[in-house]
């Protein structure tokens, strides 16, 4: 590991002057950045630590009903919260298919929304990588990627977003509160990861030494309440990334579908929000081929972008599973393989 | 480097009950400072990324994993390693269990499993074996296999469970 300089700043003002300098970096739970530090895949000169920063380790409710989450609450923290279990079910689900309990127990709110892509190539400085280094090309166009985007991607660039917080968050219309050199701004969740075009080195919303200092959850969110879930298909059942993943929330009443929400995940530089398939949702019956339908319309762009052409089927059997998920209802207790396929989460529905 | 900001860092915690000051370089892993400077070797340095469990230690009261933590970011902290909670007793019972039932072989993993099913056991009275599973998924054993952790931890956890209802 290349060697750096450490500040534990005391105020945000104070970290965000020195996370400006170039060559500087945040840490906060340190399982990302730390990790890519050994690979070699990222080299800071100054890591600044904002895990001691005060007044970003609260959740607070919201007059709207929704939530506010500080930056450097821990994700197991966020995870345990009663008025996060109640309102927000499918975000808790999210975060407890992730990782390990001790991951989670390290990784930040911030940390997890700005992890790195789990790419290989870019992962491996070897590699060339545009995301990596600007105007490197890609060496892992082409290649078997299963980890690789379907929709959005470009020639620069086929990696996805392996968050899975960040897929309800998507769905839920999340606002990330942010401050920097310019003063305090909101960014929309759904605009913080950028598609990477021309230019995939460019992989966030923020400008240097922007520092994400909360999360806002809406209080229009909260009202799907338990029918909403997230659903993660991976290579094994619980401590892996998602290879695709939905979160979905349904407002049925009379029979009809009055709101919908769905979210992708593993198949985009962004978490992918399919306005497309919750517009084809409303005023249908919340029945099999309604769910199909929509997932068909959100995966429409979908093209592979290597030996992945079966996410798109997958995608689309994911999204309508996680639809008839939301539908149902999720259960009193979270499963104890949260979001997986094969949850005991009653009757198996075969998508 | 910008050469505005210190690379050697001053941190003062407390190591399995005693307080402990020392001087580390800015890239020193919290599990290399207990490793090779404080000479707690229980807990392992394994993959170093986060991935297989071995370096799990206690900082403030929760499982962590020591190689993607720096030493600099313990200042202040509560850290405790195998040595620490075998020596006050408090996972005596799980270490019995683990020797009953044959649940470590070449033991590299042992340290690791043990705070983490530590804090399972503490935090989730009567966890069932899917909760278990799940919860000790990010901990990899190479040999024995993990049905006898499964049921090492289960039998810990039952009898302590038990022994509160008494
Ligand atoms: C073995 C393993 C398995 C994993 N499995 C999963 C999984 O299944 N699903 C999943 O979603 N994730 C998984 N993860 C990833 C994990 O969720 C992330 O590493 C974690 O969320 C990052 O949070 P952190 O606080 O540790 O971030 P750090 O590593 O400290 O930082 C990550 C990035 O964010 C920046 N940053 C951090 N905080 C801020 C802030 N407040 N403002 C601006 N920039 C900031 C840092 O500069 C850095 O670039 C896994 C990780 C490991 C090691
Ligand atoms: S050595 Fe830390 S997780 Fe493997
Ligand atoms: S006992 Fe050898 S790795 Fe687990």
């Amino acid at each position: 590991m290349r060697k750096f300089e450490y500040l534990r700043p005391t105020s945000v003002e104070e970290a965000v002057a020195a996370a400006s300098r170039p060559g500087a970096a945040y840490l906060a739970g340190g399982t990302n950045l730390l990790d890519l530090m050994k690979t070699g895949a990222a080299g800071p000169e100054l890591l600044v630590d904002v895990t001691r920063l005060p007044g970003l380790d609260a959740i607070e409710p919201l007059t709207d009903g929704g939530l506010r989450v500080g930056a450097m609450v821990r994700n197991a923290d966020v995870a345990r919260d009663a008025a996060m279990r109640r309102n927000f079910p499918m975000v808790v689900e999210a975060l407890l298919s992730g990782a390990s309990g001790q991951l989670r127990n390290m990784a930040t709110v911030g940390g997890n929304l700005l992890q790195r892509t789990r790419c290989a190539w870019f992962q491996t400085p070897e590699a060339a990588c545009g995301r990596r280094d600007p105007g490197a090309g890609c060496d892992a166009r082409d290649q078997a990627g299963r980890s690789h985007a379907v929709l959005g991607w470009s020639e620069r660039c086929v990696a996805a977003n392996p968050s899975d917080f960040c897929v309800p968050l998507a769905a839920l219309d999340a606002q990330v509160e942010i401050a920097g050199p310019g003063g305090r701004r909101d960014v929309a969740l759904r605009e913080l990861h950028r598609l990477p075009g021309d230019t995939p080195h460019v992989e966030t919303a923020l400008a240097p030494g922007e520092l994400i200092v909360a999360l806002r959850l809406p209080g229009a969110g909260a009202g799907f309440g338990r029918f909403s879930r997230y659903l993660k298909v991976r290579e094994r059942t619980s401590y892996a990334f998602a290879l695709v993943s939905a979160a979905a929330a349904l407002r049925v009443e009379g029979g009809a579908i009055l709101e919908a929400r769905l979210a992708l995940g593993g198949v985009a530089a962004r978490p992918w929000r399919a306005v497309e398939a919750e517009a084809a949702l409303i005023g249908a019956a919340p029945d099999a081929g309604a769910f199909r339908a929509a997932a068909e319309a959100a995966l429409e762009a979908a093209r592979p972008s290597g030996d992945n052409a079966f996410k798109i089927e997958l995608a689309r059997r994911t999204a309508a599973r996680a639809l008839a998920l939301a539908a149902a209802g999720a259960p009193e207790r979270m499963p104890a393989l949260p979001a997986s396929p094969f949850a005991d989460i009653g009757a198996p529905a075969h998508a | 480097m910008t050469d505005m900001f210190p690379q050697q860092i001053d941190v003062a915690l407390s190591v399995n009950g005693e307080a402990v000051e020392a001087r580390v370089p800015a890239g020193r892993h919290l599990i290399d400072f207990l490793r090779l400077d404080l000479g707690l070797t229980g807990a392992h340095a394994g993959c170093e990324h986060g991935v297989c469990g071995a370096c799990t230690v206690r900082v403030d009261g929760r499982s962590v994993r020591g190689c993607l933590m720096l030493a600099a970011q313990a200042h202040g902290a509560e850290v405790w390693t195998v040595e620490g909670l075998s020596e006050t007793g408090e996972i005596a019972d799980l270490q019995e269990a683990f020797v009953a039932r044959n649940a470590l072989q070449c033991g590299f993993c042992t340290p690791g499993m043990l705070v983490a099913a530590q804090e399972l056991v503490a935090s989730a009275p009567a966890p069932t074996r899917e909760q278990i599973r799940e919860r000790l998924s990010g901990n990899y054993c190479r040999c024995t296999g993990y049905e006898a952790i499964i049921d090492a931890v289960e039998a810990v956890a039952q009898a302590r469970a038990g022994g509160a209802a008494r």
